[in-house]
């Protein structure tokens, strides 16, 4: 890994509360620039909170948090999200009470000039084309993951933010997001992948950083993660 | 009774709904989508009417002294919005008060400003005549007011509902984090909300000016009807407050002319029966 480039996505030393709880300790990790970044962990250790402190729903009251070298720490979400980082949030949170193409609508960014637009997005779910002028509440859950995904891939962001994408979702549905996840990275977008289904996780991921109760337990390659099972027993509990 | 009497009662009906939706329209914006119950509403009203009748003093157009109060009013609300209402974001006790404190603040500085004796306003010249409909005449004003509150409700659904803008705006009702999360630049959104239904207020007390005038009490005369229409028609709805504007309209009108004494009472048993049996409003969204 060449130490010239910045990282795509550089989490400094965060220190994350709520209230007087301190649910992110000292975490760092980076991004490389066109791969994927698995964030693991069990429940509660930090992971979500770590991706929302990097989307600006929560400040870190320490570190520092770059994006292609520039701070992003401190800005509002909708500057940070203008600025290139695209999240896909848990349990999908997209707007019940906007069509399908409204919530690709309201989420576009430079979309005349950039790579993804909401026509391509359509291309890429054809079950979403399908239904575009529904209201986004009444689709199945797969469908509203497969929203969710485009409507971050139209702010044509540098780094995607993806939350759990496969929780409740049928084995056919999780298998069409892997691929998509699989594309998006084959297209150079950099991506941190939170994800309980470890398998899946690891399948997709260059890098692995293990959470544990809120503190940075072991980093690496996946590869060399993926062949230490005691590792992964022991912050996972599973495998 | 003759049906010559129903005819007009039901024109003066429509009429007054029509002027109760100018009213109402701006309220149920605020309430609807910012979850602000905002008492000065009545206060926004009455100063659009008083701005209204001196900028007809000073021989502006009629339609321009509307703009121009209405273009004032928003302001006003659009201030309000980003130097109070917002530090009482989630706190509607506290939004109650501080805006029933501006309400007073209005209507002590009308008072001082334009004394306490009601002012007129004078519609258009064009429209100072009376149409004849089915034998009888009819003010040609009333018709206008009507027309106008049609055309807003359609241009105000069209803004909500196939706009890019509108989309923005329900996005951030529905999940204001996520909204933020993918660029809606929402706290700025909801300042001009704040002053697009401002604005609506003080244009409804000018188109209102000719009929109702401007004085003392106009606001707190208008706040309970707004109320009423909201709750009626369904917060967050503007064809709902639309609709809502129309049955209030036709039970002010014929309660009035048929049973006088118990006209107010009569307005308020559409809202209690809306609360009691449908609490969400005629077409009111059921909170997600």
């Amino acid at each position: 890994m060449g130490s010239d480039a910045p990282a795509a996505l550089a989490v400094e030393a965060i220190d994350v509360f709520y209230g007087e709880s301190h649910v992110v300790q000292h975490v760092s990790f980076a991004l490389r620039p066109r791969s994927l970044l698995a964030l693991l962990g069990l429940n509660g250790a930090g992971k979500t909170t770590s991706l929302h402190t990097v989307m600006g729903f929560l400040i870190p009251r320490r570190g520092r948090i770059m994006l292609f070298g520039e701070p992003i720490a401190g800005l509002p979400p909708a500057a940070i999200a203008r600025r290139g980082i695209g999240l896909v949030p848990q349990g999908r949170r997209i707007f019940p009470s906007l069509t399908v193409a409204e919530n690709l609508a309201v989420a576009a960014h430079g979309a005349a000039t950039k790579a993804w637009s909401a026509e391509r997005v359509f291309v890429t779910f054809p079950r979403l084309a399908e239904r575009r002028r529904q209201y986004a509440g009444l689709l199945s859950g797969g469908e509203q993951q497969m929203l969710a995904i485009g409507r971050a891939l139209v702010g044509n962001p540098r780094v995607l933010l993806l939350d759990e994408p496969s929780e409740g979702l049928a084995p056919q549905i999780v298998a069409e997001v892997a691929r998509a996840v699989a594309a998006m990275k084959s297209e150079g977008l950099a991506i941190v992948l939170v994800e309980q289904n470890v398998r899946l996780a690891l399948s997709l991921a260059d890098d692995v950083v293990l959470l544990n109760a809120g503190r940075l337990a072991a980093s690496g390659p996946a590869a060399a993660i993926a062949a230490d099972p005691a590792l992964i027993d022991r912050h996972l509990g599973v495998f | 009774m003759s049906a010559q009497f129903w005819l007009i009662q039901t024109l003066n009906a429509v009429a007054m709904g029509g002027l109760l939706f100018l009213l109402a329209a701006g309220f149920s914006l605020i309430f609807g989508l910012m979850r602000v119950p905002n008492l000065a509403h009545g206060g926004f009203f009455m100063l659009g009417a008083y701005l209204g009748a001196t900028a007809l003093d000073e021989n502006l157009p009629f339609w321009l002294a509307a703009l121009a109060a209405a273009l004032g009013v928003g302001l006003l609300g659009a201030v309000l919005e980003r130097a109070l209402l917002r530090r009482l974001a989630g706190n509607e006790q506290g939004q109650v008060l501080a805006t029933l404190g501006v309400a007073f603040i209005i209507a002590d500085l009308c008072l001082m400003t334009w004394g306490g004796n009601p002012l007129s306003l004078s519609p258009p010249a064009w429209l100072m005549r009376a149409i004849a409909i089915g034998g009888f005449f009819f003010p040609a004003y009333r018709l206008a007011v009507l027309v106008l509150a049609v055309l807003l409700a359609v241009l105000l659904v069209a803004l909500m509902e196939k706009t890019r803008l509108g989309a923005m705006i329900r996005a951030g009702v529905d999940d204001r984090e996520m909204a933020e999360g993918v660029g809606i630049p929402v706290s700025r959104l909801f300042t001009t909300i704040f002053f697009l239904g401002a604005a609506l207020a003080g244009l409804g007390g000018v188109i209102g000016g000719p009929i109702l005038s401007a004085y003392p009490g106009l606001d707190t005369d208008m706040l309970p009807l707004a109320l009423i229409v909201v709750i009626l028609g369904g917060i967050g709805s503007i064809g709902g407050a639309f609709v809502g504007s129309m049955i209030i309209g036709f039970i002010y009108n014929f309660g009035i002319a048929l049973f006088p004494n118990f006209a107010y009472v009569i307005l308020f048993l559409p809202m209690i029966a809306a609360l009691l049996i449908k609490p969400e409003g005629l077409f009111g969204r059921v909170p997600q």
